[in-house]
């Protein structure tokens, strides 16, 4: 637990060490503006981190959310521009069902059909894209096509919180505290942390991982419609290679990809942070080609400094359980 | 190899050559030597960087970071390009740099024992945002007419295929050759299925497995950089997003050939008809104007098909078993 | 035999994986207040009984009957509710989670919002642990933690769910003696609240200690099941043999030779410490002591195959690099290791491929390998030793245990080493093929080849052996000769009370 405790707490030192560092070079990165922006930024990618920290955590992994929320993302569009009184819950109860029924199908074919979660949702990234783009062709939904109400709900506040963040941090809070404190998180730790002994322990596996998958896909629908309402531009290539950043922010936010351990708020951070970073280089000036090698070279160290607590710790244990 | 995949293979060859006649025969152009030429110039980044794809994916591992190694030996390219370096030397520093991404990959794979999966799509983002910094988003054009010529061009001394056979299809079949012979007929081949198969019963018979996926990574960079060298001076332009996505298609293609994803299985042949499928399929219905995006679909089905289909088959053939074994203990 | 109703039967089960025949037609009964033994040879289908009784197998034919109901488990979920708890011989914890965690995986305590309640759940681990009169941290991750303490939380894990049926299947293998006698304890006073014990060891003493029946099988049979108190050990032995000791283990007797190996002082921290010993031409020379003791440790060091820290080894006199099988191989050592599956065999490979994998570079011509080579050398090393198999391009997954391990030896004979260690070289094999194993590896011996053997099966460990090094918790307890080494001075030397 207290090495969990410093895994997260190291992300949190590397956030405010960069916040610093941008604000004594450009007071202006801490103006209520620029908070504002991040945390919109920040709002879509952790929706889909929470969701994909579930799947890695059982040891799996869910590459088709860019193509989730593409999918997710023109049918909500498309909804609203054809019925635009339709009020925003419908469009978010759409966007999650759309998520969920994709979602599904992954979840089956790894456990019913046992094909690795790799190979599914790499297939499922392309068909879940292949779909939208035949259903969309060329088109695509302009802003002026959807009512009002959609498009505001992105810049709206509840209490001067905007709706949009707030909803990221009900679903990464809520996510952590069921993983934390309900039996079917620690199930699903379970199940990462040693897939035969979770089958001998009696646990339900099979529904345990559908709802792992079908969260992860639910999610990714959500920041869909999220995402039809922030740029009110959707097209079928939307989230395209979104599933790289969502992958990342997970593993940045210290969830082992081999399952078991690892945080959702963590993966939440990790999203902040990755957001963080490309609006600090483009407060301090520097070239913008560079955020994507950080966030590389970041994942990298990441998974580095991961393996090293992982050996000095197993190295400690051995030497406690030698003196006895 | 079980002979469950092995059938996988042969359908997997045998639906490939079924669906290159159909095509020749229903679609308008598909069998003419201008679009033979263009096919095999399509299919020539996958198949190469499929090769040792293939070895790696054998030994239970996987390299993300192919497409964005290609993109930055094509960034690199225009860079040194701009500053004078010639052609001549551009090429093997290319390729050198290309094996020297692939040794970072397997340094921090086999020495610092990480998962490929996470390192490599660490290294995805990494070198395709070095390609960025290198070049932005310009590009480089104007390089020597003699090179460009050669990758788009046909053979000519062979005048009674009047033109129809590329160079770079030479440059296919040798590596092809080359990569087949390695992983089917040699030592190293032998190694490469044990340590997919089963990595501790390799260590136990004495093969170096570390240091057999390290040089497999090396070789995976260095064509990784040859086929970013060859992307550039097809398309006459170096620019840092050459090829991105790549990485998707060439994995998608492997294990369409039948290729275990756990590693231990596939065989090469396999491989490069699940290329050739994906690529005439992605021809055919281009000629037919149905938008290649939408070819998705297929291509993400048969992925998924190519592990569902032997999963089924092997698990009604069990339950048949267990099924006669009850009725004969019944009676 | 039926004075109370039984609380579980098995009744005429049947199973088989591909063409082996685990387990054929065994039925015995458990009764509430009783502990059970079950005993036979390694590979005699214990652990697949344990297994279907968890519900992680199903019968291929026959039933399970609780308190004369069929049972049909469909996962292990249906006997845990059925009230069946299991420890398995490898412990099944989750090594990132807490100790505690692992106890109350799926009873946790919840509070009134459905929420688990930690500090119950680590009140509960502690209790247990009490309970067992060990100190463990319940707020620890249990990986890292030693072979006896996971098998004391499963055990806790065992207790905690309160089952009316407890199945052990070798729990006591990693344990000190301590350790044991408060276990025994603890599982006597759950038998005398009426829970029905399944008892599964190798040791006799504790199986006359604690259980008032046993039951017999062989090589996947039902042979007997009787009263403890019926039987002396000597004819437990004989019926899960099934033949006379003396007929089993044919060791010739051979002048040794020069010395081959000389292990000196060599230590790995934490795992063994300044082990010693020397090997000569046509001796077999064998490493005993209990699971966990370190012996496959050893000799996977000697080999190369694991890293040491300290120490030296020399083959006929030349030092061996470290950490490398391939200088052991060249120097004319072959290591055939403990788990058949994991280090032995490719199982997905051909039998062909399985056999040829340390030689192919010798194979190869201009580096080249075409199938005629591998194909003739696998020829004729399986029939050599006798392998019945389909065809050498078969996976080698398919063939029974026994043939699995002559593929093993195949392989490692036909590299002509010099020193072969072999590493429990008839775990789970059927008995005509044990029989066989030893015969060979005594004329292996006759012919001048040193011979390293691990192995748990004391009696094979005295036919065989010209000399035990007997380790004890990663040292050198006692060095025994052939003439000195009895089932009870090994045993001592093995449990650390060689004043007894």
């Amino acid at each position: 637990m207290n090495l969990l405790k410093t895994r997260e707490l190291g992300i949190v030192l590397a956030l405010a060490a960069l916040v610093l560092f941008t604000t004594i070079s450009n007071p202006r990165f801490l103006s209520g503006q620029s908070i504002r922006d991040n945390l919109l930024n920040t709002a879509i990618l952790a929706v889909m981190a929470a969701g994909q920290a579930v799947v890695v955590i059982t040891r799996n992994i869910d590459l088709s959310v860019g193509s989730v929320l593409g999918i997710s993302a023109f049918a909500v569009a498309t909804m609203m521009s054809d019925h635009p009184g339709l009020p925003m819950i419908v469009a978010i109860l759409v966007g999650l069902v759309v998520g969920a029924a994709a979602g599904l199908l992954n979840g089956v074919l790894v456990r019913y059909g046992k094909v690795p979660a790799l190979v599914v949702t790499l297939g499922t990234l392309y068909m879940y894209r292949g779909i939208t783009y035949s259903w969309a062709g060329g088109s695509q939904v302009n802003a002026d096509e959807l009512p009002p109400h959609f498009l505001n709900f992105a810049n709206d506040n509840l209490l001067g919180v905007p709706w949009l963040v707030l909803i990221a941090l009900v679903v990464v809070g809520g996510t952590s505290w069921v993983m934390r404190n309900y039996r079917v998180g620690r199930e699903l730790y379970a199940m990462g942390s040693s897939p035969q002994a979770a089958e001998l322990a009696g646990i339900k596996v099979a529904r345990n991982l559908l709802g792992a998958f079908v969260l992860s896909g639910a999610l990714a629908g959500l920041a869909g419609v999220l995402f039809a309402a922030r740029f009110g531009t959707v097209d079928a290539s939307a989230g395209t290679g979104y599933e790289l950043n969502v992958v990342a922010a997970v593993v940045v936010g210290g969830v082992a990809v081999f399952g078991g351990s690892g945080t959702v708020w963590g993966a939440g951070l990790g999203a902040l942070l990755l957001t963080v970073i490309s609006s600090a280089l483009a407060v301090l000036d520097i070239n913008q080609f560079w955020q994507q090698a950080i966030v590389g070279a970041l994942i990298v160290l990441a998974i580095g400094a991961d393996r090293l607590v992982a050996v000095r710790i197993a190295r400690s244990l051995r030497k406690r359980d030698a003196h006895v | 190899m079980s002979r469950k995949l092995a059938s996988w293979d042969t359908a997997i060859i045998l639906l490939t050559v079924l669906v290159l006649i159909i095509a020749s025969l229903a679609v308008d152009n598909f069998g003419t030597s201008r679009n033979f030429t263009f096919m095999v110039l399509d299919l020539l980044p996958i198949i190469l960087v499929a090769l040792p794809m293939t070895f790696i994916i054998v030994t239970g591992e996987i390299d993300l970071s192919v497409a964005s190694t290609l993109g930055l030996t094509s960034s690199l390219m225009g860079w040194f390009w701009n500053h004078g370096l010639s052609i001549e030397t551009i090429i093997p520093l290319c390729i050198v740099i290309g094996a020297v991404a692939g040794a970072f990959n397997g340094f921090l794979i086999t020495g610092l024992g990480l998962p490929s999966l996470a390192v490599t799509i660490g290294t995805l983002a990494l070198y395709r945002g070095l390609a960025l910094v290198v070049l932005g988003d310009s590009a480089v054009a104007d390089f020597p007419f003699n090179y460009t010529g050669w990758v788009t061009g046909t053979l000519s001394w062979l005048p009674w295929l009047d033109g129809a056979v590329p160079n770079v299809l030479i440059l296919i079949v040798v590596l092809a050759l080359i990569f087949g012979v390695i992983l089917h007929a040699t030592p190293i081949g032998r190694s490469l299925y044990a340590i997919g198969a089963n990595a501790q019963a390799a260590h136990f018979a004495g093969i170096r497995v570390a240091r057999t996926k390290f040089w497999l990574y090396v070789v995976s960079g260095a064509v990784a950089g040859l086929v970013g060298v060859l992307w550039t001076l097809r398309y006459s332009s170096a620019r840092a997003d050459n090829g991105a996505g790549l990485e998707l298609a060439v994995v998608a293609a492997v294990l369409l050939g039948g290729v275990s994803i756990f590693g231990g299985k596939g065989s090469l042949p396999g491989v490069l008809a699940g290329v050739v499928l994906l690529t005439a399929l992605q021809n055919a219905l281009r000629l037919e104007d149905v938008s290649g995006q939408a070819l998705n679909i297929v291509t993400g089905a048969l992925l998924v098909l190519s592990v569902l289909l032997p999963n089924v088959i092997s698990s009604i053939r069990g339950n048949w078993q267990r099924r006669k074994l009850r009725q004969s203990a019944a009676s | 035999m039926a004075e109370a109703a039984a609380l579980l039967e098995v009744h005429d089960v049947t199973k088989s994986f591909g063409a082996v025949a685990a387990v054929q037609g065994v039925s015995f009964p458990l009764y509430g207040g009783e502990a059970h033994a079950l005993v036979g040879e390694n590979g005699a289908g214990k652990s697949t009984i344990v297994k279907m009784l968890a519900g992680v197998h199903r019968p291929d034919t026959g039933t399970l009957r609780i308190e004369h109901t069929d049972v049909d488990f469909t996962g292990p979920a249906d006997a845990k509710a059925a009230g069946i708890a299991v420890i398995y011989q490898e412990p099944t914890l989750f090594p990132d989670l807490s100790v505690a965690e692992n106890i109350a995986m799926g009873n946790q305590p919840l509070t009134r919002l459905r929420q688990i309640d930690r500090p119950a759940t680590h009140a509960n681990a502690e209790r247990l642990f009490q309970r067992l009169g060990v100190h463990l941290d319940p707020t620890r991750p249990a990986r890292g933690l030693s072979i006896a303490d996971q098998q004391l939380v499963e055990i806790a894990k065992a207790l905690s769910s309160e089952a009316r049926i407890l199945i052990m299947d070798e729990p006591t293998a990693a344990l000190s003696a301590v350790e044991v006698a408060r276990l025994f304890a603890v599982v006597r006073s759950l038998r005398d609240e009426g829970a029905a014990i399944l008892f599964i060891s190798h040791r006799f003493e504790e199986i006359t200690e604690l259980c008032q029946r046993v039951t017999i099988m062989r090589d996947g049979k039902h042979v007997a099941t009787e009263l403890v108190a019926d039987l002396t050990v000597d004819d437990m032995i004989r019926r899960m043999v099934g033949r006379d000791l003396s007929a089993l283990f044919p060791k010739q007797e051979v002048a040794p030779g020069e010395v081959m190996l000389e292990v000196s002082g060599l230590t790995r921290e934490g795992v063994f410490r300044d082990i010693s010993f020397t090997v000569r031409a046509g001796e077999i020379v064998a490493l005993a002591g209990l699971v966990g003791a370190g012996r496959s440790e050893v000799v996977q060091a000697v080999f190369g195959v694991d890293p040491y820290d300290s120490g030296t080894v020399r083959v006929r006199g030349r030092s061996l690099k470290r950490g490398s099988p391939r200088a052991a191989m060249a120097a004319g050592l072959a290591l055939v290791p403990e788990d058949r599956r994991q280090q032995g065999l490719v199982m997905e490979l051909s039998i062909e491929r399985n056999v040829t994998l340390p030689r192919a570079r010798k194979l190869a011509r201009l580096g080249l390998l075409f199938g005629g080579a591998e194909r003739k050398a696998a020829l004729t090393w399986t029939q050599k030793l006798q392998t019945k198999l389909g065809s050498l391009a078969d996976p080698v997954g398919t063939l029974s245990g026994g043939n699995q391990q002559k593929v093993v030896l195949a392989k490692w004979l036909s590299t002509s080493p010099q020193l072969l260690i072999v590493d429990e070289p008839t775990r789970g094999i059927d008995v005509g093929t044990k029989a066989e194993v030893h015969r060979l590896m005594s004329s292996l011996a006759a012919d001048g080849l040193a011979v390293v053997m691990v192995s748990s099966e004391l009696p094979e460990v005295l036919g065989m052996a010209d000399r035990v090094v007997v380790l004890r918790e990663g040292r050198v307890a006692a060095v025994l000769d052939r003439a000195e080494a009895t089932e009870e001075s090994v045993m001592y030397a093995a449990m650390g009370q060689g004043a007894a």
